[in-house]
């Protein structure tokens, strides 16, 4: 029996990997991806060498040294022109915009009847970076007449983060749940794709086996269900075969290209940073210190891996399982790939219900209700439970009877699913000529 | 144990729709069997039960005097009638896989495949890949996968669909060479001439029930009616000489051609009497044809199922 399961599974998995389209699809993805990746790189440099020119007309006794070249900014200074002939020459200079600031001797006079002359509306940025000029000069100008000196007012200006800490009294980071569920949603992820991409595998194979005619011939020799499970092992394990050629060679590849290139990956993630920090005006990043870092990495070091790691084998067992049994059912009762549409849809939509609404509740409150339900709940088990684990198990983290009850479900629904699709499965393979509806597959169960 | 497979009370329905109902059947070893009856008359139902597909819902089936099992599967070849191969694989490769499904070792299979490709004349195949090849070679492929495990009973459903007459013979010889060795053979099929001539046995299975079994020669000896051909080469006026015939015997048809002076009728006569008449014609004409009309086993469904139908 077992030898029959090997041979059904040797088959399956060299019909897979033999296939062409397979093989294309796995030399070519690492490149597409990497391509992918060098393309954003290389548009986010051009963006960012993209620098704005703004000519400045100060006629007034203020803002002599406030206007600083940054990355994305130079300022040129204009002098002894008129307001025309200033507008005239930026925009034969091609510059992105004319500051005026007016004659005056009162600073908030001066301001409110400065004026940015662009071609078209200007950028959100640059009128916030001009605008914060004009504040921090008011406030300053405002505090010193209530005697507070221009130090005490670098003073006020500190920018202030919370120290945050656990109850344990272990320092903490901001951000570190986005991370955390980001990494825990990756997984999730990954489990998905694979769903989705094998599932399909699966199905199509089992609907080639009826089409063909041969199934009938194969039946005789085994079980229907053996089949069915060496057909999902056969799969899967080149499915993993391809997963593990994929990431060595995207990883090779994109160090490769780093080396070459000279590609600061910082940079990208910069430029997509989930933190919550993103740029607010003019404002730099604010420079995480190197003990920050180092707090980073202590976080990312505390995620429980092994437990991480071996939820996300387990999940993935018996989710796939769960997934590419009802695909194989669903592959048995059709007789051609347009007609699995219907059936297809309503077990694509758990998975992405898992994918959003995880993401969603997960990084605002990962133990929350609906987080927690979702995380029990077997079909979206798989992906929101993994989304909440890095948090860790017991105090903190996803409390252990939760971890327990999820799993149970899981293997409850595992076994369920596995029988019910089997017996779909097995009618189904001898059944051709119409699309069956749902309650022909329900009555399906009782033969 | 001269029975192969014994079917007792076999019953099978699939939700409302009755397939088998209490089919019993005994099939005798070493014997051409043949499964006769219109399409969805429950043949493939009961075959596939056999091969352990599907189940039956009640009855018992024994192979070889013990109840069916599944390591009688090695010893059934199964023929299905929707049948076909992978077609992005290699014709040998595929042949091993299913050879080795059956329980045969590799060398084994190796070894048998390549007498089977020698035999049909098919050795250069091996590497070809089946969607290459065309209908009728797939065929023959399928058919020494069927029988490479040497097993005891062999199942052929519609087993000449899809060749040609050239290669369905080759076919049934090679089906008759197996017969020689000792295997049991059961043939299933709705075209009844096909199969008849080789058949011992017959079932006939009507409406998901047994109507008619045993031996084929028996069952045509209860259902002859003592009709006869006639030829006669004569010089008489044909259609006079009928007329004198017609008065002492029941002409069921009949027909004269003048020209070739040959006179064809046919008549039904009481049993063990066919001596007056032969005498009675020999005397006035020269017989060259005389023969007993055998009916079909498609003739013998019919009536059976009329018979039936009557009965109600």
């Amino acid at each position: 029996m077992i030898g029959k399961l090997g041979l059904i599974i040797k088959r399956e998995y060299l019909a897979k990997v033999r296939n062409k389209s397979f093989i294309i699809m796995t030399i070519l993805s690492p490149l597409l991806i990497v391509g992918m990746i060098v393309l954003i790189a290389y548009l986010i440099r051009i963006n960012d060498s993209e620098k704005r020119v703004i000519s400045v007309l100060n006629e007034s006794e203020f803002f002599d040294h406030q206007f600083k070249t940054s990355q994305s900014m130079s300022f040129v200074r204009f002098q002894n022109l008129s307001l025309q002939e200033a507008k005239d020459s930026t925009s034969s200079l091609g510059y992105y915009g004319l500051l005026y600031i007016p004659k005056g001797t009162n600073l908030e006079q001066v301001s409110k009847s400065a004026f940015l002359y662009t071609k078209d509306n200007p950028n959100t940025n640059v009128t916030q970076r001009l605008e914060s000029v004009f504040q921090t000069q008011l406030r300053q100008k405002k505090l010193s007449k209530l005697g507070v000196s221009s130090t005490q007012f670098q003073d006020i200006e500190e920018p202030f983060e919370i120290n945050l800490a656990t109850f344990e009294g272990e320092k903490s980071v901001k951000g570190i749940n986005e991370i955390k569920a980001f990494i825990g949603g990756g997984f999730g992820y990954a489990i998905m794709m694979f769903i989705i991409i094998y599932g399909g595998f699966v199905m199509r194979s089992v609907i080639e086996e009826k089409t063909s005619r041969i199934i009938e011939v194969i039946i005789s020799s085994v079980k229907p269900f053996q089949l069915m499970l060496g057909k999902i092992i056969g799969t899967s394990l080149a499915g993993i075969t391809q997963f593990t050629i994929w990431i060595i060679s995207a990883s090779l590849l994109l160090f490769l290209v780093m080396l070459f290139l000279d590609i600061d990956l910082s940079a990208i993630a910069a430029e997509t940073s989930i933190t919550p920090q993103t740029m607010g005006g003019m404002e730099q990043f604010p420079v995480s210190s190197n003990s920050e870092m180092m707090l980073y990495a202590k976080e990312i070091l505390n995620i429980p891996w092994i437990l991480l790691i071996s939820s996300f084998l387990i999940y993935f067992i018996l989710g796939y399982l769960i997934y590419s049994s009802i695909y194989a059912a669903i592959g048995a009762a059709v007789d051609n790939e347009t007609d699995t549409q219907q059936f297809i849809f309503p077990i694509i939509l758990p998975l992405m219900l898992a994918i959003y609404v995880g993401f969603f509740s997960v990084f605002s409150n990962p133990h929350g209700p609906i987080a927690v339900g979702f995380s029990l709940f077997p079909l979206t088990s798989p992906i929101v439970m993994l989304m909440r684990l890095p948090g860790g198990i017991g105090e903190g983290g996803v409390p252990l009877w939760q971890l327990i009850l999820s799993i149970v479900l899981l293997i409850g629904t595992f076994l369920g699913i596995v029988w019910l699709a089997a017996k779909i499965y097995r009618v189904g393979i001898l059944m051709y000529g119409k699309r069956p509806t749902y309650r022909e597959l329900f009555r399906w169960l009782k033969y | 144990m001269d029975n192969i497979l014994v079917a007792k009370n076999v019953s099978k329905s699939y939700g409302d729709y009755k397939a088998l109902s209490n089919i019993s059947l005994e099939i005798p070893k070493n014997c051409i069997y043949g499964l006769l009856g219109p399409n969805g008359a429950g043949k493939t139902t009961f075959i596939r039960i056999i091969n352990q597909i599907t189940y039956q819902d009640s009855g018992e089936i024994l192979f070889n005097g013990s109840p069916l099992m599944p390591e009688h599967i090695s010893m059934i070849g199964y023929l299905p009638e929707e049948r076909g191969l992978y077609k992005s694989m290699k014709v040998g490769e595929q042949a091993l896989y299913l050879a080795q499904l059956k329980g045969l070792s590799k060398n084994d299979a190796k070894k048998r495949l390549k007498y089977w490709f020698d035999r049909l004349d098919i050795g250069d195949w091996w590497n070809k890949k089946i969607q290459e090849l065309s209908k009728g070679m797939a065929q023959k492929i399928q058919f020494i996968v069927t029988v490479l495990h040497e097993p005891k009973l062999l199942i052929f459903d519609e087993p000449f669909s899809g060749f040609d007459p050239i290669n369905a013979n080759i076919i049934k010889d090679e089906i008759l060479q197996l017969k020689e060795k000792g295997t049991s053979i059961i043939f299933s099929t709705h075209r009844m001439e096909s199969v008849e001539e080789l058949c011992e046995y017959i079932a006939l299975i009507h409406k998901s029930e047994k109507i008619l079994d045993g031996k084929l020669s028996d069952i045509k000896k209860a259902y002859k009616n003592n009709i006869f051909n006639v030829g006669l080469e004569t010089e008489l006026d044909g259609n006079a000489f009928m007329k004198t015939l017609e008065d002492k015997y029941h002409i069921l048809s009949s027909k004269f051609d003048a020209k070739e002076k040959q006179l064809d009728f046919t008549v039904q006569l009481p049993s063990n009497t066919t001596t007056n008449i032969l005498a009675e014609l020999s005397r006035q004409a020269n017989i060259n044809r005389f023969e007993e009309t055998i009916p079909s086993a498609n003739d013998i469904f019919i009536q059976t199922v009329n018979n039936k139908e009557n009965d109600r």
